[in-house]
């Protein structure tokens, strides 16, 4: 990809960008018109319409898709600015090929008010990398105890859709019932940490013969089972709409695909690393591959994977999870539970559905973009490529090969399980709300905070 | 071999070989004078951060007997519970040029991950893991087991191995470090494994262990086995609902004297009794059991500061650069009896 | 008596054949009866692997002239491996048996048998580990071959054949209790030299 950079930009619409002959969708080759934060215009036209300062980019050869929308983020801040901050998260998630980020309930303290959610979504502003989403608690504290002001994260500036106490299962059926039902008043949706906690007291691994092996306390497939079919359960009941984050085993898959064909309202998200790494990888003790839930085994990546393709599970979410080095070079048990993926999603995702056949980029872009965005009720991401639709897009180079370094990652975290992997796929470049915060594969420029109010929504220019 | 972290990545040739040397070893500790000059100038570290004096002083002593010079370091209760990581005392450690570190953790996966670190350039020794393995300890009880069987069958212990041995490992093999390394250790040597115990104690992927599962040990014991293997029941097992009462899990998982004289009703006169220690006494073995000639418990002990000088050997005698395993082209001449 | 060059690109020389060692142990054995004026508190230690069965030869052979002798209670194996000074320059050897005769080695006339004798570092090894073992009235040193280049103030008591060598050359000894050369049993002293 090269640009031809255009000495003179406007302050007030920003740059334009003429992106010529990407596939779009990996299907029919047309050139795209991005412009005052949309697409202004596809095919013919966009070229005929170009200004004359236009940045001309050529695309030959890359798959123009919508950006990505993470269901699943911890960014860390406040309280474990040494981890990750917004600003670094989101830098990550730009060069990632994302254009919005939903930023975990467990930072410190909890975002379990108005005020934290808003905090950290003025931070995603300031940032400019990438839309920064809050997800607001479900209990105060984490705690699992008390339903957390739910509606009042909900009416906030930040505009909380999502709620969830990951990391923590929301385990006592009275106060998941209870929130399943009351988030039905904003359209919100409770995302699952389904975990049952009395199963996985001390859980350090996959329970089964590799656990068995290396004597690590288990984590059953049956913790995580029985939540998740608990919980459908009650959404049928109550009548709500239920997230189940991080699916990680097969018997999961088919109580989720159970549950929709009864019509229940329920979506999943799977991780990169639990659609490409198994338990076997915890024979080395190495704690990078120690996260929550457990590494898998073969048959559950299989079952994964083609769950994803077949839409039982609806979206891929990172669970991006960074930490400081000194949490993970110790022993096993000691570690934090957690792997970055914000800059290996994309490319672990090509590789395991794309590059196998068993999702076309159509597909990609429905579990990257399409789906979260709805289910995070983000109406404009992962929209259609066509004129008028805000241009939050990638450009995306298929044939590239790189190795996972985690040393050059923008992410804080030097936890990434694909480190000295070869992968697939490379975001060349990357527009949030029309403005390029990736080119050429590195980090361009943030959006500038709106100028008018900075208080004012991410999409409302 | 670089380090011992557990029986299961142990081929057979290095089982043998660690065997073999730990013949020698023995010997060495039958003459008035018990100490061989081979680790003269070396420092091994006892780095312990659980208790375990009878491990502990075992390797104590298989590392003075080869002239090596011990450091103890017992991170319980030292600047390790103060919140130290592994890794600095694995730092501090290399900087005073310790050539071994023998590792006692409560984390299984701790001595593996010294070793592949990158923090510390020493041997590592498993001396017990958490859950995981205790390599020495089945190392010590192939040993036992060997010479055992070599007596039964008339022969020299050393070169041979546990073909056609039935070994029964009874009580909480979930928790069980000793256990685990003897599963792999004995069937790597050629022995037939049964494991007994309830079932809330055998783990989740037992299936898939080279041994088969039995929840009543007398029908375990009348498989005929060769030697029974008592796994100590730790205190904390107890109140974890693991089984309603010790009472009921010593009358179905202890060897008690009722099963003592089941041995000789079988006609098992060549099976012995094995405990790693230390006992429970009236809990998972009898008195009776424990000290009768059937029991090895003693003998247990005795081996394992050969074994202990054989693995320390091994590791640290040759050049540590030069990883080539030792080509015999010939067999080891080994004479015929053995006069101290 | 000369073996053209194998195809390894090694040259081989047999410079004792079964004859030679046996007329050299023979005399050997003599040598020892004389030097110690009888068999009295003989016990011959031979040092591993080729050692011991040379050691078992000569205990042999003075048993053959003083039948009062047998030939199983004198001959013993002494194993040096843990006594070497070179031990941190190889790959970690096992150590092999020790077998002392039945009546020990303090105050007795201990031979040390070896199959070559080259630095004298296997020896000083040797004198450690028998201090270790008990304390004899005397050490002497019987070898098949002696090759020279010592390293260490030692000489033997008795040689079975002086052997000028080049340190790249190696000394062979194969025996027919511890070697079989392509599937047989033989008795050889072999020159090797890479050419």
């Amino acid at each position: 990809m090269t640009t031809t950079t255009s000495t003179r930009t406007s302050a007030r619409t920003g740059t334009a960008y003429l992106i010529r002959g990407g596939s779009l969708l990996g299907r029919g080759v047309e050139d795209l018109l991005v412009r005052d934060g949309r697409i202004a215009a596809v095919g013919s036209a966009a070229a005929s319409g170009a200004p004359q300062d236009a940045v001309t980019i050529d695309a030959d050869g890359l798959v123009v898709l919508p950006g990505m929308v993470d269901l699943h983020t911890h960014l860390r801040e406040p309280g474990r600015e040494d981890a990750e901050t917004v600003e670094t998260g989101s830098r990550a998630a730009a060069l990632g090929g994302f254009t919005a980020v939903h930023a975990m309930a467990n930072s410190s303290p909890v975002a379990d008010t108005a005020g934290v959610v808003e905090q950290v979504y003025r931070l995603g502003l300031a940032s400019g990398w990438v839309e920064v989403r809050p997800v607001g608690a479900v209990t105060v504290g984490l705690g699992g105890e008390r339903l957390a002001e739910l509606g009042a994260m909900a009416e906030s500036r930040a505009g909380v859709r999502v709620f969830s106490d990951d990391g923590i299962c929301v385990s006592d059926p009275v106060l998941m019932r209870r929130a399943l039902e009351y988030v039905k008043a904003f359209d919100g949706v409770i995302a699952q940490h389904a975990q049952e906690p009395r199963l996985t007291e001390g859980a350090q691994m996959n329970e089964g013969d590799v656990s068995a092996v290396l004597g690590l306390a288990g984590w059953p497939a049956v913790a995580e089972e029985s939540i998740i079919a608990r919980d459908v359960l009650l959404a049928q009941h109550v009548g709500s709409r239920l997230h189940v984050c991080h699916v990680s085993t097969a018997g999961s898959v088919e109580i989720i695909r159970w549950a929709k064909a009864r019509g229940i309202d329920v979506t999943a998200e799977v991780t990169p690393h639990h659609l490409l790494l198994t338990d076997e990888l915890v024979r080395s003790y190495d704690p990078v591959y120690k996260v929550n839930p457990p590494l898998r085994t073969p048959d559950d990546v299989t079952a994964l994977r083609a769950a994803l393709a077949d839409g039982t599970i609806d979206a891929v979410g990172t669970d991006h999870a960074p930490h400081p080095s000194e949490h993970k070079e110790c022993e096993w048990a000691q570690a934090a539970m957690g792997m970055t993926g914000l800059e290996t999603a994309l490319s672990v995702v090509q590789h395991a559905m794309v590059d196998t056949g068993l999702l076309d980029w159509e597909g990609f872009a429905r579990v990257t973009s399409v789906t979260p965005a709805r289910i995070g009720r983000l109406g404009h991401q992962g929209r259609p490529l066509a004129a008028g639709e805000p241009a939050n897009l990638i450009l995306v180079d298929p044939a590239a090969r790189w190795t996972v370094d985690p040393t050059t990652m923008a992410t804080k975290g030097r936890n990434s399980p694909f480190r000295g992997l070869q992968l697939p796929g490379s975001v060349r470049a990357t527009f949030y709300a029309g403005h390029a915060t990736v080119l050429d594969g590195r980090l361009a420029t943030p959006r500038p905070v709106p100028a008018a109010d900075e208080e004012a929504p991410a999409w409302n220019l | 071999m670089k380090h011992l972290l557990s029986t299961h990545d142990l081929s057979a040739r290095n089982a043998l070989r660690l065997l073999d040397v730990a013949e020698e070893m023995a010997a060495v500790g039958d003459r008035e004078i018990k100490k061989l000059p081979a680790l003269r100038g070396r420092t091994v570290v006892n780095l312990f951060f659980e208790d375990s004096t009878r491990t502990r002083i075992s390797f104590e002593a298989a590392a003075k007997r080869l002239s090596a010079d011990v450091i103890n370091f017992a991170a319980k209760g030292s600047s390790v519970s103060k919140g130290e990581s592994l890794k600095d005392t694995a730092q501090t450690l290399e900087a005073m040029s310790a050539d071994a570190v023998v590792i006692r953790h409560p984390a299984s996966g701790a001595p593996a991950r010294l070793a592949a670190s990158g923090w510390i350039d020493a041997a590592v020794v498993n001396a017990g893991d958490g859950t995981h393995e205790h390599p020495t300890q089945a190392l010590l009880d192939a040993f036992t087991l060997r010479r055992h069987w070599a007596r039964v069958g008339g022969t020299p212990s050393a070169g041979t191995d546990l073909t056609g041995m039935k070994v029964l490992i009874v009580g909480d093999v979930l928790h069980s470090r000793v256990a685990r390394s003897n599963v792999w250790l004995l069937t790597t040597l050629g022995a037939e494994v049964l494991l007994a115990g309830p079932p809330t104690l055998l783990p989740i992927g037992v299936g898939a262990w080279p041994c088969t599962v039995h929840y009543d040990l007398d029908d375990a014991l009348a498989q005929r086995p060769d030697a029974v293997m008592m796994l100590r029941l730790q205190a904390e097992r107890m109140n974890a609902a693991f089984f309603p009462s010790t009472r009921e899990y010593s009358r179905r998982w202890g060897f008690d004297d009722g099963r003592l004289a089941l041995l000789d009703a079988l006609g098992l006169d060549d099976t012995v009794v094995m405990h790693p220690g230390p006992m429970n006494r009236g809990l998972e073995i009898s008195s009776a059991a424990a000290d009768s000639p059937r029991s090895t418990v003693l003998a247990q002990v005795r081996n394992g500061v050969s074994v202990r000088m054989a693995a320390l050997y091994l590791l640290l005698a040759g050049d540590p650069h030069d990883d080539v395993p030792e080509q015999h082209d010939l067999p080891a001449l080994i004479p015929e009896g053995r006069t101290p | 008596m000369t073996v053209p060059a194998s195809e390894s690109g090694i040259h081989k020389r047999v410079v004792l054949a079964e004859a030679d060692i046996d007329r050299a142990l023979t005399r050997i054995a003599h040598e020892i009866l004389e030097a110690n004026k009888g068999s009295r508190d003989l016990v011959l230690l031979g040092i591993p692997r080729r050692g011991f069965p040379l050691a078992q030869r000569l205990a042999q052979k003075i048993a053959a002239v003083d039948p009062t002798v047998d030939p199983d209670l004198i001959a013993g194996q002494l194993d040096v491996t843990m006594y070497r000074d070179d031990l941190r320059r190889h790959p970690t050897r096992s150590p092999l048996a020790t077998q002392l005769p039945p009546s020990g080695i303090d105050d007795k006339v201990v031979v040390l048998v070896d199959d070559v004798l080259y630095s004298g570092r296997t020896i000083r090894a040797a004198l450690d580990a028998l201090a270790d073992l008990g304390r004899p009235r005397a050490v002497r040193l019987a070898v098949l071959v002696d090759r020279g280049h010592r390293e260490l103030p030692i000489r033997a008591d008795h040689v079975g054949k002086n052997l000028p060598t080049s340190s790249r050359e190696r000394v062979r000894v194969h025996l027919a209790e511890t070697d079989l050369i392509g599937g047989s049993a033989v008795n050889e002293v072999v020159i090797e030299d890479r050419v």
